[in-house]
């Protein structure tokens, strides 16, 4: 039977740490699903098949937590009392908002000409920024332990992941 | 029965160790039913070796109902009470069918439309679930027992309101639903474990009367989706559509009665089929006032003028491929499912986009089944060898309406199921008690473009200064994609949960409705269920007497073993016929011809388990 009881780090075996490796982190995954998933009890009573749907539940919740770096961080600053204050703290450095402003820029220009080639351009430059800034993230939460900077980091990085978004949103709305 | 009480033991299968379960493909044209039996997956076909059952109901003013050949037969002559392609149908409101040409006379009802018949208002709910009983009919014939029950498969992108609808269907046709399972995933259960298959593949599923995407990652046992597109109102009926509207163009016709214009679409769908294998075809029709409909259909020109339709699908699976971040070029297969996927311009199309052969080595009709059936054994507690686990997603996101008709995603699509989600809202004004939720499925940004799926009203909230509430909304969905929603206020340590089936779901009181309405049915099933087990009955009795007639024949004088062979002749007789009580009657005849038999192989039998021993072991 396994204990629901415990943070989504202990119900995956794995250290509390951002950095994770993604190949242990699937497998784990799985062997988890496998052992709870609704398709082990469908010929069941009722009781079992709830049960096998709430762990199941809760499983993929953990799953979907610990993949995403963005979830993950948030998680685990959750984990340590922190606060990320995603929607109660609005105040960002001017050069990272004078940064997004030139990013919603170019991607507005892009959408206007309906210029796939060029969302498609931005949006890889977007998921490099993306990735530097979570190797940042890893590094403030795993070796300086300085949560304050880490709470702001995922605020920078949800901004970005909303941008991403809508860059994906604006290439959907040319091509469907 | 006398002699199965001394037969050895493993010499017979017992009958009720292996559960008997089927997979069921309730496809738009046609339905099918699988099992797995004695280790092969096999398309169980009727009395007379179709394995197809074309999906078309016919209801008869005297109340009989036809499902199957029997009632295609009558689609020209009668029309509109010959529902063909009713899965269309399955949780859509009149708006949503608004461009679809069809002869039926519909009746607009709360959440999905009905159909008037000679033999009542039918819902699409009722139609389906006439075909369901058919194949479940089938099956327990064919198989001589009773279902533990059935995997049903519906279309992957088939949203909340369609999937509640077949599951209810299922219900209505007396069928203990094991789950809903997507066509795609289906194929690719059955294509992955025929073959070995690891990797990502991609499932291009062009039905009857909907199209489907699914891309997979195959490894070890596990069947993952990774993302799923598709179009709930695209599929072969609209080549045959296409290609009507040209046979009206050309032969200059314009309007048409239901029934010439049923038999046109006829042709034009035979048409299409021919032009899989010909470069050219012939249509050649008498219509009902005697004009004659004589035209020449090369296939370049039904190729031209399909393209449209076949670029159509390319727009799902470029945005399948999106979602799972994937080129075509990291496509490992493409597994094409669907009779749709036989028209040679399709496969092209496909292959084009790929850059590389479609894998076609099993049966387009056959595969959603077979795949079906597969899950379905495992899925009643017979565990083969190989185990496997499908992780599915959902189709379309899910959200709620917040100010200003906006929708606010709470669950995005291409999640993995089952999955809950939830979501806190507080009160607006000062002492609200109530809060309205309006649930919603689709991409869209505004209410008005996407599907509402369920509105309910959250009461008895305490009164509360503005903002201090917390109203947590949790989204459940299940293992079948189904959703539920429940919501509870929790500040003040009120709790208030309530459940919500989304609307196109019927209510609990309608299926009971329904089922006494079916109760006519039910009869019908019992006949069969009789006539089923009678059959087991006598075929244990009669293969337990051969093999008891060849081991111990000796026992018996030349008299008395030509009684039992009678015995044994005439039962066989009666088994071949359709009369349960006959068999019964001939069963029992059997029985008590061998009673005196069964005595002396007893008696046999201890004294020769007496002889091999020591009396001290005896005692």
């Amino acid at each position: 039977m396994i204990d629901f009881t415990q943070n989504h780090f202990a119900l995956f075996g794995l250290p509390e740490t951002f950095a994770q490796d993604a190949r242990t982190l699937e497998s784990r995954y799985r062997a988890l699903v496998s052992e709870c998933h609704p398709d082990r009890t469908a010929a069941g009573d009722e009781t079992s098949k709830r049960l096998a749907l709430q762990a199941s539940t809760q499983v993929n919740e953990a799953w979907h937590t610990l993949k995403s770096p963005l979830a993950r961080a948030r998680y685990l600053l959750q984990l340590r009392g922190v606060d990320t204050q995603e929607h109660t703290n609005t105040a960002m450095p001017m050069d990272f908002l004078m940064n997004q402003m030139q990013w919603r820029e170019a991607i507005e220009d892009a959408e206007i000409h309906k210029n796939i080639e060029r969302l498609e351009n931005l949006n890889s430059e977007l998921r490099a920024e993306i990735e530097a800034h979570e190797s940042n993230l890893g590094a403030l939460i795993d070796t300086e332990h300085d949560y304050p900077e880490a709470a702001l980091a995922v605020r920078k990085l949800r901004f970005l992941e909303k941008l991403e978004e809508d860059i994906g949103h604006a290439i959907e709305k040319l091509l469907f | 029965m006398a002699l199965l009480q001394i037969s050895e033991p493993g010499l017979f299968a017992a009958p009720h160790q292996h559960r008997l379960a089927v997979g069921i493909d309730l496809g738009t044209t046609n339905s099918l039913v699988a099992t797995v039996k004695s280790g092969a997956t096999v398309v169980l076909p009727d009395e007379e070796g179709h394995g197809l059952l074309p999906s078309v109901v016919h209801y008869a003013a005297d109340g009989n109902t036809l499902v199957g050949h029997a009632a295609q037969a009558l689609q020209t002559h009668d029309p509109a009470n010959t529902i063909v392609s009713v899965k269309r149908f399955m949780g859509r409101g009149l708006t949503d069918i608004a461009d679809l040409a069809s002869p039926y006379r519909f009746v607009e009802a709360p959440g999905m439309l009905q159909i008037k018949t000679v033999a009542g208002v039918k819902s699409p709910v009722e139609v389906s679930a006439d075909i369901l009983r058919s194949l479940k009919v089938r099956a327990e014939q064919s198989l001589g027992g009773e279902l533990v029950g059935a995997v049903i498969t519906v279309p992957a992108y088939f949203d909340d309101a369609q999937r509640q609808a077949t599951k209810d269907a299922a219900r209505l046709a007396g069928l203990n639903v094991l789950r809903l399972l997507n066509e795609p995933t289906a194929a690719a259960i059955a294509y992955g474990l025929d073959n070995a298959a690891e990797g990502t593949y991609i499932i291009y599923d062009l039905g009857g009367g909907t199209f489907d995407v699914s891309i997979l990652e195959l490894t070890r046992g596990v069947f993952e989706v990774r993302a799923t597109s598709g179009d709930s109102q695209l599929g072969g009926d609209d080549f045959d559509h296409r290609l009507y509207c040209w046979i009206l163009e050309k032969a200059g016709l314009s309007t048409l009665n239901a029934s010439d214009s049923r038999l046109l679409l006829t042709h034009a769908r035979e048409a299409k089929e021919a032009l899989t294998e010909h470069d050219s075809t012939r249509v050649s029709a008498v219509l009902s006032d005697g004009r004659i409909v004589d035209l020449e259909i090369p296939a370049h020109c039904f190729h031209t003028m399909t393209t449209h339709l076949v670029q159509k699908t390319l727009m799902p699976v470029r945005k399948a491929l999106r979602d799972a971040k994937l080129t075509p070029a990291d496509i490992k297969g493409v597994v094409l499912v669907g009779g749709a996927t036989r028209m040679p311009h399709v496969r092209k199309a496909v292959a084009d986009f790929f850059g590389k052969e479609p894998l076609t080595n099993l049966d387009p009709d056959k595969v959603v089944a077979l795949g079906a059936a597969m899950q379905a054994n495992v899925l009643a507690g017979n565990k083969g060898d190989d185990e496997w686990l499908l992780l599915d997603v959902i189709p379309l996101s899910l959200g709620l309406e917040t100010m200003g008709g906006l929708v606010e995603k709470i669950i995005p699509r291409n999640s993995t199921i089952p999955t809950a989600r939830a979501q806190e809202f507080t009160t607006f004004k000062d002492g609200q008690t109530a809060m309205a939720i309006h649930v919603l499925q689709g991409e869209r940004e505004l209410v008005s473009d996407c599907r509402s799926l369920a509105r309910f009203e959250l009461r008895g909230i305490p009164p509360m200064v503005a903002g201090a509430a917390r109203i947590r909304v949790t989204f459940q969905i299940d293992a079948d994609g189904l959703l539920s929603v429940s919501a509870r206020e929790q500040s003040s340590g009120v709790e208030s949960s309530i459940v919500v089936k989304p609307s196109y779901g019927l209510s609990d009181e309608e299926i009971s409705r329904m089922l006494t309405d079916s109760m006519q049915h039910a009869q019908d099933d019992i006949e069969a269920r009789k006539l089923a087990e009678a059959r087991v009955e006598a075929e244990s009795l009669s293969s337990a007497t051969r093999a008891a007639l060849a081991s111990d024949g000796e026992l018996l004088n030349t008299d008395e073993r030509a009684q039992v062979e009678a015995a044994l002749e005439s039962l066989a007789l009666c088994a071949a016929k359709n009369d349960p009580a006959a068999i019964v009657a001939a069963t029992e005849a059997l029985n008590a011809a061998t009673t005196e038999f069964a005595g002396r192989r007893m008696d046999a039998a201890v004294r020769k388990g007496l002889s091999g021993h020591k009396l001290d072991e005896i005692g």
